[in-house]
């Protein structure tokens, strides 16, 4: 096999085994999984699930207690900076510098990402986002909805080969939402990029995924395409679904 | 072959001047957005200057004050260039935490390396700047010209930015750890050393057996070895050569604790928690 065709059959993401614990508290469960180049998985499960955790594991920011991490083949996080110049990651909860531009933070980022022909690349994503018109606008003067639009534009800065978000269209009205979505949908089309998301727009998840990931407790719940998942635990909709296991979780709580 | 290496260009491995050039742009950019950031550079340092230097000025007016003028501005002079190139380094990581922008660098291909490296860059500006601008209030205000000392100088300042990298990096590294309640670290860790360091006095007027705690500090054969310069006497190599070494000691340590740190960080996800995410 050619190095390129390999590099193709490698996962873009893997997880072996994956367990954190906190003290006595296991929020991470022996998770395993393999997210496929050019995939769009959703990660999907209740708050303290264990997403932003696994998240975090992922991205290198926390180690695992047990198990392996790899992305595009090479381990995290001992290829820490050798991946990270491949992947990218945005959150609502996560903001850039608001008291720089919007043109400065992205110039800022894409240095550091060496990102070559930055300044026209900045140029195309901030048409792309509806943000042309913001570049000298402080980011902290920004709508929630433009901040969010702006960490995708740093997001993609670097064209990356695994792209992570947190609830990229949290903050968004509808309109705004469905634009993002389109532009999710347009890129992965022009190149093999793998988004990895988390959403509690299960409507948007059923929309845009090609499979779901589906935590509760730590544990993988569920694996498949959204149709798949949705026929095993013989719901209507994600949202059913989730809703169930949330209020199993409550009544859980309240026994 | 790997499989990123096939699918990728190669990348670079060490030290990037262009990732420690983007935290340091990202620095100064916030210094052009910022009027009260720009002016707070010079504000403590003029007021230090205004306050030394009167004093100074009295001091010399008085039996036996004739040299005051010298020590006193000098040491208010070094000690603010080593305080403020160790504040540059904690308060750069700080900026990062009050904006919330901690997880994109930390998720960008900087390495921690890097990081510390354009913190420490930020406070060589810095002192530049400061140096250059209180050199010249001195020398207008109380006709001191700490230019004329030149190159015997510039070996004890060389160490005092060392020592602040060092004081400055374990700093940063306990509000890691301990979060942004520690956040006045930042302004506190360097003034817990100055009554060893013998910044405006001889360490002779210490006790005993402060005098042996100070010794072990860089701080202490710098403005030991300032004071003999400015009295006219020769570079006491001694100092510069004690200096260096415990510069060399309290670097390794600065970096061992925050390696240590960054690892307690990334097990317990204080990284993530300092940003509530």
């Amino acid at each position: 096999m050619s190095g390129v065709a390999s590099a193709f059959a490698t996962p873009a993401i893997s997880a072996e085994h994956l367990t954190k614990r906190f003290g006595e508290t296991v929020v991470v469960d022996d998770l395993s999984f393999t997210v496929a180049r050019g995939e769009i998985v959703g990660f999907l499960g209740p708050n303290g699930a264990g997403k932003t955790t696994t998240l975090g594991m992922l991205l290198g920011l926390l180690n695992p207690t047990r198990g392996a991490v790899r992305l595009l083949g090479l381990p995290m996080p001992e290829e820490r900076q050798r991946i990270l110049a491949h992947v990218n990651f945005t959150s609502p909860y996560v903001s850039l510098p608001g008291n720089l531009t919007v043109g400065e933070n992205l110039a800022v980022f894409a240095r550091l990402y060496g990102v070559a022909g930055a300044r026209e690349r900045i140029a195309r994503l901030l048409e792309r986002f509806g943000l042309t018109a913001m570049r000298d606008r402080a980011a902290g003067r920004l709508s929630s909805g433009e901040g969010t639009r702006l960490g995708l534009v740093k997001a993609l800065l670097n064209d990356p080969d695994v792209l992570f978000l947190d609830e990229p269209t949290a903050s968004l009205d509808p309109d705004s939402a469905d634009r993002v979505r389109q532009v999710l949908r347009e890129i992965r089309t022009e190149r093999t990029m793998t988004l990895f998301y988390t959403s509690h727009n299960m409507q948007e998840v059923e929309r845009l995924s090609d499979r779901i990931l589906f935590l509760h407790r730590g544990r993988l719940l569920a694996d498949g395409t959204p149709g798949d998942v949705l026929r095993r635990f013989e719901r209507d909709t994600l949202e059913r679904m989730f809703l169930d296991l949330a209020r199993e979780e409550e009544s859980a709580w309240t026994r | 072959m790997d499989a990123l290496a096939a699918a990728a260009p190669p990348l670079r491995h060490g030290l990037s001047g262009g990732r420690i050039l983007a935290m340091l742009q990202r620095q100064l950019y916030l210094y052009r957005r910022s009027l009260i950031r720009s002016l707070e550079i010079v504000y403590w340092p003029l007021m230090d200057l205004l306050v030394w230097g009167f004093l100074s000025v009295y001091v010399a007016t008085l039996r036996g004050g004739a040299g005051a003028i010298a020590f006193l501005l000098g040491g208010m002079i070094l000690w603010d260039l080593f305080f403020r190139a160790q504040q540059a380094i904690s308060v750069s990581f700080l900026e990062d935490i009050w904006t919330r922008n901690l997880i994109n660098v930390f998720v960008s291909p900087i390495s921690t390396a890097e990081f510390l490296c354009a913190t420490m860059l930020l406070g060589v500006i810095k002192v530049v700047v400061i140096g250059a601008l209180l050199g010249a209030l001195a020398l207008v205000f109380y006709a001191f010209n700490i230019f004329h000392y030149g190159l015997p100088l510039l070996p004890f300042i060389l160490n005092l930015i060392a020592a602040a990298w060092g004081m400055g990096i374990i700093t940063t590294a306990l509000i890691l750890r301990f979060g942004q309640g520690a956040e006045a670290l930042a302004w506190a860790v360097a003034f817990l050393f100055q009554p060893f360091s013998a910044v405006f006095y001889p360490v002779a007027v210490l006790p005993p057996a402060v005098q042996r705690i100070a010794w072990l500090l860089p701080t202490t054969h710098a403005f030991e070895g300032m004071r003999a310069v400015l009295a006219g006497r020769p570079l006491p190599w001694a100092h510069v050569a004690w200096a260096v070494v415990t510069n060399a000691v309290l670097f390794a340590i600065a970096i061992g604790v925050f390696a240590w740190v960054m690892r307690i960080a990334r097990d317990q996800g204080l990284l993530l928690r300092s940003e509530g995410w």
